[in-house]
């Protein structure tokens, strides 16, 4: 080295030793990351054999053996069939449908009407804006749970008993057990008419791309709205009549201390529904405003200058790039509704956390191994719908150029 | 959530910390600390509920205070922790608490799977039915279709659903997590039946806001043992908290009372003598002081008095003491000897 230093000039440069394995990055970090890898490993491993450990010290039963066994309990709603003989396994699956069930029915009503509310509290309309403002405002500053109770206790305690209920139109009838509406029982040819509504949707979407692709070549509008409505709505009733209206209802009748037959929404499901999709609407509500607000105005005033109706440049300039404000923040309250269903056990609903969590905890004792498949699915749902929303989040996202 | 976190957290006391606590004598802990702490019922008329001023009555929580005379000293060093009927296992396994106190059935299933052992029964119970006077029924078989409001977690639910089958009948369970909200969805008329054990039936009607308009069912549909349970594998304790029991049992056997505590321990019968720790050495074998039964009477009282108090005649649930009265009056309480 000292050779080479004290003699300038032409020569063989010699570039730098190659430095020992020791001080290379990218070696260091594989270390690391093995070294903490296997530290997390050991960590999670302790973490599994103490507990396997001290449930076996005392006496605590352990593993999933319970899964098959017995549940001997009933469920007040399943979509599954399920009865006290069925296993812990069975209440599972039939505990996590109903949370399914009241998730997805949630995030449909919350997201209609967060879009609504949000909307409205931007219209030009001063009563309709104060209105969507108190409603956001009340809402999504009440705790859930005091809304919950709101829901079940303060409205259910005003509906009349089985024997004094209300008579709604068609056959329904409204009491404190809950709504029970006629239902339909298709007679033969019924699928005919189902057969005749599958066509009508396709045939829509097909008229929908051609209209799409009409404008786009030569300019002319086609009235799509109202083509599908009649595709959708007329070609299936013509069946319907033509065949001689092969559906009957079934009604719900007084028998003994309830109504008995046709369709029973229990009063729990719709108070969680109500009170879950009006919280969250009003967090979407505002979600959606900031989303609007945030398209630049020279993009209204734009497609004014292009002589776009107030309703279509909604529709189409606005909307479209509000979405892409709006998606991510509303995946956040979808996740937020799916987890708040699990409040449903203060007011007596079967979802996942009352049934599995609640009863097969406390009838199984097995607390560890109930709480890690209640955090799992949960995790699951929640994930699962992330990466939906995130998929249709780049569906939708303009792309820029 | 709120509910949700605080399971989860015991749970995870569970995974975490049981190794420290199941080793450890429960009797030592308690003496370091001071105080016993004592998972109860969050609130139920004569068995464990909280008074006006915040002091928890009722015969269970009076069961917590006796063990705390008989170990401390002193009856009033106890802390309550009330537990709903989802949590209280997970409180008991977790080390939250050092005695369940909270009318709770002993069953084989939690005997031998829970990791705990019940100590003995302080009260017997049975599952009643109670329904509205206005529906007119007479009998639980009558009951075909019936909607019923009953508490999660609870032996309640698996009697409920056998009772129904066995009788062939429908029903519709509403499940709640507490008492409070089963009874409101009961009287808000969401069910036609409200179902619990007897002793908590007639304790909630007092409650009620008509409770004249009530009736509960002559059918017991179920046998309801309720004691109170201990962590297993620390088998002084265990004894301990048994004889608590026995010690109130036999102070009212031997006629010695809160009030003539003090007279009877200068009495010459042999049997007083050794219960109030005159003779005989008999705290010492469980750790305790020659004088923890004495403590039990003076500071709390006999089993006749503590129920004649909470749930008899000197309260407003009055229950008639049958099973519950001395094997010597016909009941099924029974002790075996001090000696």
């Amino acid at each position: 080295m000292t050779a080479t230093t004290n003699r300038p000039g032409p020569g063989p440069i010699t570039r730098p030793a190659k430095p020992n394995l020791l001080y290379r990055p990218e070696f260091r970090q594989a270390i690391y990351q093995i070294v903490l890898t296997v530290g997390l490993l050991f960590a999670f491993w302790t973490i599994a054999s103490n507990v396997s450990d001290n449930l076996a010290r005392q006496n605590i039963a352990s593993g999933f053996g319970f899964w098959n066994r017995t549940a001997g309990f009933d469920i007040s709603q399943s979509l599954i069939a399920y009865s006290n003989q069925s296993t812990y396994g069975q209440a599972f699956w039939a505990g996590l449908l109903n949370t399914l069930l009241v998730a997805a029915i949630g995030i449909v009503f919350a997201t209609i009407l967060g879009f609504l509310v949000g909307i409205g509290r931007l219209s030009s309309n001063w009563l309709i804006a104060r209105i969507c403002g108190a409603y956001v405002e009340i809402l999504r500053n009440l705790p859930l749970l005091l809304q919950l109770f709101f829901w079940y206790f303060a409205v259910l305690k005003n509906l009349p008993g089985p024997r004094q209920s209300f008579s709604l139109p068609l056959g329904a009838s409204l009491n404190v057990r809950g709504l029970y509406l006629p239902a339909p029982v298709p007679g033969p040819g019924f699928r005919a008419v189902l057969i005749a509504l599958a066509i009508g949707i396709v045939a829509s979407f097909a008229v929908a791309i051609w209209a799409k692709r009409r404008q786009r070549e030569t300019g002319e509008r086609f009235p799509v709205l109202w083509t599908t409505l009649a595709l959708i709505l007329l070609l299936p009733g013509a069946v319907y009549i033509a065949l001689g209206q092969p559906l009957s209802f079934e009604y719900p009748a007084l028998r003994g201390f309830n109504f008995q037959g046709g369709i029973a929404i229990q009063p729990e499901l719709m108070a969680l529904v109500v009170g879950l999709s009006t919280y969250t609407a009003s967090f979407i509500a505002e979600i959606v405003r900031a989303g609007i607000a945030g398209v630049p105005r020279g993009q209204r005033e734009a497609a004014n200058a292009v002589g776009l109706s107030k309703g279509l440049t909604m529709r189409l300039v606005i909307l479209p790039q509000a979405l892409r404000i709006i998606i991510p923040p509303l995946t956040s309250q979808y996740l937020n509704l799916a987890k708040n269903s699990s409040l449903a056990v203060a007011i007596g609903y079967p979802d996942f956390v009352s049934v599995f969590t609640g009863t097969v905890l406390n009838q199984t004792g097995q607390a560890v191994e109930v709480i890690l498949l209640t955090m799992l699915v949960f995790l699951t749902i929640s994930l699962i719908t992330s990466a939906f929303m995130n998929w249709f989040n780049k569906h939708i996202a303009l792309v820029e150029r | 959530m709120k509910r949700a976190t605080k399971l989860f957290a015991t749970a995870a006391a569970v995974a975490l910390t049981t190794a420290g606590v199941a080793s450890a004598q429960t009797l030592d802990k308690v003496k370091k600390q001071g105080t016993l702490s004592c998972g109860v019922n969050t609130g139920l008329a004569g068995f464990s509920a909280p008074d006006d001023k915040g002091n928890w009555t009722g015969l269970d929580a009076d069961y917590c205070r006796a063990i705390a005379a008989a170990v401390l000293g002193d009856a009033t060093k106890v802390r309550f922790v009330p537990t709903t009927a989802k949590e209280r296992f997970t409180a008991l396994q977790s080390g939250e608490i050092d005695v369940l106190s909270r009318n709770t059935t002993w069953t084989l299933g939690r005997d031998s799977s829970l990791g705990l052992s019940f100590v003995g029964v302080n009260y017997y119970d049975g599952q009643g039915l109670m329904v509205k006077k206005s529906l007119g029924v007479k009998s639980g078989l009558e009951l075909g279709g019936a909607t019923v409001c009953v508490q999660t977690g609870t032996t309640t639910e698996l009697n409920l659903a056998d009772f129904f089958r066995q009788n062939k009948m429908e029903y519709k369970p509403v499940v709640f997590e507490k008492a409070d909200e089963t009874i409101t969805a009961y009287q808000a008329g969401r069910c036609d039946v409200y179902t619990t054990d007897a002793s908590g039936l007639y304790a909630q009607r007092l409650q009620m806001q008509q409770p004249d308009e009530h009736i509960v069912l002559p059918e017991i549909i179920s046998k309801e043992p309720l004691g109170p349970s201990v962590r297993q594998g620390d088998s002084q304790w265990f004894t301990i908290v048994k004889w608590v029991h026995f010690a109130m049992l036999n102070a009212e056997e031997a006629g010695i009372t809160k009030a003539n505590v003090d007279q009877m321990a200068n009495s010459t019968n042999p049997d007083v003598r050794r219960i109030l720790g005159k003779e005989g050495e008999f705290g010492k074998g469980t750790g305790l002081g020659a004088d923890w039964a004495l403590q039990i009477v003076k500071q709390v009282g006999n089993y006749g008095e503590l129920f004649e108090k909470n749930v008899g005649s000197g309260s407003r649930i009055n229950i008639a003491r049958g099973q519950n009265n001395l094997w010597t009056k016909g009941g099924l309480q029974y002790a075996p000897p001090i000696r």
